[in-house]
């Protein structure tokens, strides 16, 4: 066995101790916290890239590296229960991933959070957030996997919560960590389903574990309640997890709001990892979402899976309905949420037709960009003093230029334009496989629309931010009313935006560099990417045609975004948008995101609160009336007792005690310790018994 | 009245005598002696009754008193022993002090 597997649990272990020091050193040690923080990430990274190299050469049984390391955890009745990490290319793939954008994203939190004087316990959640994700990806046990599930969980709710002295960032922590819980429930439904259809967690364990050959065939077998197979029905309950992880419709309400956190949190946490942990999930149980009893026959025309389509269709929708709501958002984070959201759909559907290489494929590649994206956004927000909302910006190219250009790289690179940037291809290799894909076209279609708007509302946001001329100086001196701690100070510095330090900028050029070289690795003329994911790329044939389409596509969003927003630039912050003109009551509807928010306080939430009130009744009332009857009667029969006991029985018993006492008082007076005493009784007894004797005699 | 009533009276009487001295005497000596004279009440009582008894041939009655004075100088011995014991610890032989044997 390689040395780097047996050794893998080091690269979640290291962030996870620079936690726990940094959580025990006191907050004025920002140094030692932030190198701490970034020397683990640094140093996981070159342990990735070790175990990177490691599945390069060397190839396994299937065609594909594949290294376990399993070990008996606890043990219950007869059974160990095990854990342990997997090094395949899909480990390495992510691993990378996660520690260099981490790194990077650390690296950029040192600029933006300087002033911050949680600092220590900013870095402590980040490490431990580190160490839950990369626990995720090596994991090698459902069991495990769920447990740094949670952990990255948590630490979402933490890092949302961050500035918490905000109720609405407060509020926006307990809807992340509730909403992802919903689907948390699934997983972990799906995770016992498991263990009772297979007898064990483990993914790969030598032929025994529950992604192998032999436990599939045994589960696909079997029928659940539905008729669906019990894999079917065990792959959409883990799908459930993924949904509340990945934002997908209709758990996605949380991660929009989530941007209430740190904008470094929001790139790392809620743009390139955390979130895509739900799509990787789905990537890592691949084998029991797609087997179907066709399949085990080697018909490789059957029909996709029941729990595959149901991706693809959740993907579908979400990546469209997401790219609606982002055209209407004025907030530059709101929109890259939603952008985030309907490229989360894009990955999913991507799993869904076209399988593990292709939707990972676009993970990387977004990770990157919108990471790339997110902290682009953070630099303008810094910029612009703590600001925003588009349209209070404008003209920022002159004064951002780093910030500018590599905004734009992550922008078309979210886009798609063509050729030169990495989303092209990722996208690409999604739409081409939803072409082919047997059940049906309207994925498709979806995707395209979502190709569409992704191009104009990203236009739209840099046509707002960057172009036309700065409107934040007068609007920002009347807002001066408003009780934002940071207007005094900020209003003490230059009205003008500025340009960050190179602690933000340089990680900001490193992120543009991948955004545009990576899609260099997964070209339909040169898959590296998917083949080193181990899927063999069908045919390349009606490749172009079609990309030439989606290059028209992503054309005339630019085109229009262009055309609408930058041409005529808004003149004022306050002047209603160019489509609100157009079409007020389309634009009010995807302004207010299609009323989910207001939906599910309508529905879910009320029946929520009737639910809790109808309890709340039933305990303070009922059971609480019966505990209290049950009380004030043990409380009566006490004081029943207390009387019996304090005026009968203690009364009678005193009064025996006086009379003894009494009795033995006046016989103690007649011992009296004298001897004449005595000896007179005795003399008097003697003259009562001489009488006695006399008199007896003569009677 | 006959000779043995003489006598009886005379021991009585001395009886009564020693009964009173010892319980009418506060000092511890004195109610010794009265004892000892309650104890010489009946030893004459013995000797009146062997005496004048129905068998005064037979030493009996003599005997008796004999070893009844043997015994009372032995236990006025202790007697006095006790006494001298008591005026040690107590520096007195008043009886109305010696009453510590309640309880």
């Amino acid at each position: 066995m390689n040395w780097i597997v047996q050794y893998l649990w080091l690269i979640p272990a290291l962030p996870l101790v620079a936690a726990g020091i940094i959580a025990v050193s006191k907050q004025p040690h920002r140094k030692l916290a932030a190198s701490l923080a970034i020397g683990s990430m640094g140093l996981g990274f070159v342990l990735s890239l070790m175990a990177f190299l490691a599945t390069l050469g060397h190839h396994g049984e299937h065609g594909q590296f594949r290294e376990v390391y399993n070990f008996n955890w606890l043990q219950f009745g007869g059974q160990w229960l095990q854990l342990g990490w997997v090094l395949d290319p899909l480990t390495a793939v992510m691993l990378m991933m996660v520690t260099f954008v981490g790194s990077l994203i650390f690296i950029f939190s040192i600029g933006y959070m300087a002033h911050d004087q949680n600092f220590t316990r900013f870095f402590c959640f980040l490490s431990l957030f580190a160490a839950g994700m990369l626990g995720v990806v090596i994991a090698n046990s459902l069991l495990l996997l769920f447990i740094s599930w949670e952990l990255v969980g948590l630490t979402s709710y933490l890092l949302i919560g961050f500035w918490y002295h905000k109720p609405s960032a407060a509020a926006a922590a307990k809807k992340a960590f509730i909403t992802t819980r919903i689907g948390d429930m699934g997983l972990l439904l799906g995770m016992v389903w498991l263990y009772a259809q297979s007898g064990t967690l483990l993914f790969y364990d030598g032929g025994k574990g529950c992604l192998e050959n032999d436990a599939l065939v045994r589960m696909v077998a079997q029928t659940a309640a539905t008729g669906m197979a019990v894999t079917t029905a065990i792959g959409l309950l883990i799908f459930l997890g993924a949904v509340g992880k990945s934002g997908q419709l209709p758990l996605h309400v949380w991660l929009p709001d989530a941007m209430e956190g740190p904008t470094p949190v929001s790139a790392l946490i809620h743009a390139a990892t955390m979130v895509a942990a739900g799509v990787f999930l789905v990537a890592r149980v691949f084998p029991l979402m797609e087997v179907t009893l066709d399949s085990l026959a080697g018909n490789a025309d059957g029909l996709p899976s029941t729990a595959l389509q149901v991706v693809t269709w959740v993907g579908a929708l979400t990546a469209f309905f997401a790219a609606t709501i982002a055209v209407a958002q004025n907030d530059i984070k709101r929109i890259l949420a939603y952008s985030t959201v309907s490229q989360l759909g894009y990955m999913m559907m991507g799993l869904g037709v076209g399988g593990v290489a292709i939707g990972m494929f676009h993970l990387i590649t977004h990770a990157f960009f919108k990471a790339l994206l997110f902290l682009g956004s953070a630099s303008v927000i810094h910029g612009c003093h703590e600001h925003q909302d588009i349209r209070f910006m404008g003209g920022l190219k002159k004064f951002m230029p780093v910030t500018f250009l590599t905004y734009a790289i992550g922008m078309l690179a979210l886009a798609g334009f063509p050729l030169f940037f990495s989303g092209f291809w990722s996208k690409d290799e999604i739409l081409h496989a939803a072409h082919g894909w047997s059940v049906s076209h309207w994925p498709f279609y979806l995707g395209c629309a979502g190709a569409l708007l992704t191009a104009f509302y990203m236009t739209r946001q840099v046509a707002l931010v960057f172009f036309g001329s700065y409107r934040g100086g007068h609007s920002h001196s009347s807002h001066r009313s408003g009780s934002d701690l940071k207007s005094a100070d900020t209003s003490a510095h230059s009205k003008e935006p500025h340009e960050s330090p190179a602690v933000m900028t340089v990680p900001l050029i490193v992120l543009a560099a991948c955004a545009v070289l990576l899609g260099f690795l997964g070209t339909p003329w040169w898959p590296a990417f998917q083949g080193y994911l181990g899927q063999h790329h069908g045919s390349a044939g009606g490749v172009v045609p079609l990309m030439v389409g989606s290059t028209l596509i992503v054309f005339a969003g630019l085109g229009l975004g262009w055309w609408l927003y930058a041409k005529r630039q808004r003149k004022t912050a306050d002047e209603p948008d160019v489509l609100e003109v157009v079409r007020p009551d389309i634009f009010a509807l995807l302004r207010n995101k299609y009323f989910f928010d207001e939906a599910y306080e309508k529905t879910v939430i009320a029946l929520h609160a009737w639910f809790a009130r109808a309890c709340d009744f039933l305990d303070r009332w009922v059971w609480g009336g019966a505990v209290m009857l049950v009380s004030a009667i043990t409380v009566g029969l006490s004081w029943l007792y207390r009387a019996t006991d304090e005026f009968v029985v203690n009364l009678g018993f005193d009064a025996g005690c006086k009379g003894i006492r009494q009795g033995g008082d006046g016989l103690s007076k007649l011992h009296t310790g004298r001897v004449q005493n005595y000896l007179r009784v005795i003399g008097v007894a003697l003259v009562v018994l001489i009488l006695f004797l006399v008199w007896g005699r003569k009677a | 009245m006959t000779e043995l009533q003489g006598y009886l009276l005379l021991s009585a009487l001395l009886f009564t005598i020693g009964l009173a001295g010892a319980i009418t005497r506060r000092n511890a000596i004195l109610a010794l002696i009265g004892i000892e004279l309650m104890l010489n009440a009946a030893n004459l009582n013995f000797i009146a009754f062997w005496r004048f008894g129905p068998n005064p041939e037979a030493l009996t009655g003599l005997m008796f008193v004999i070893f009844s004075i043997a015994i009372a100088a032995a236990e006025a011995a202790v007697g006095l022993a006790l006494i001298i014991a008591i005026y040690r610890h107590y520096k007195s032989v008043n009886l109305d002090e010696m009453n510590n044997l309640k309880g």
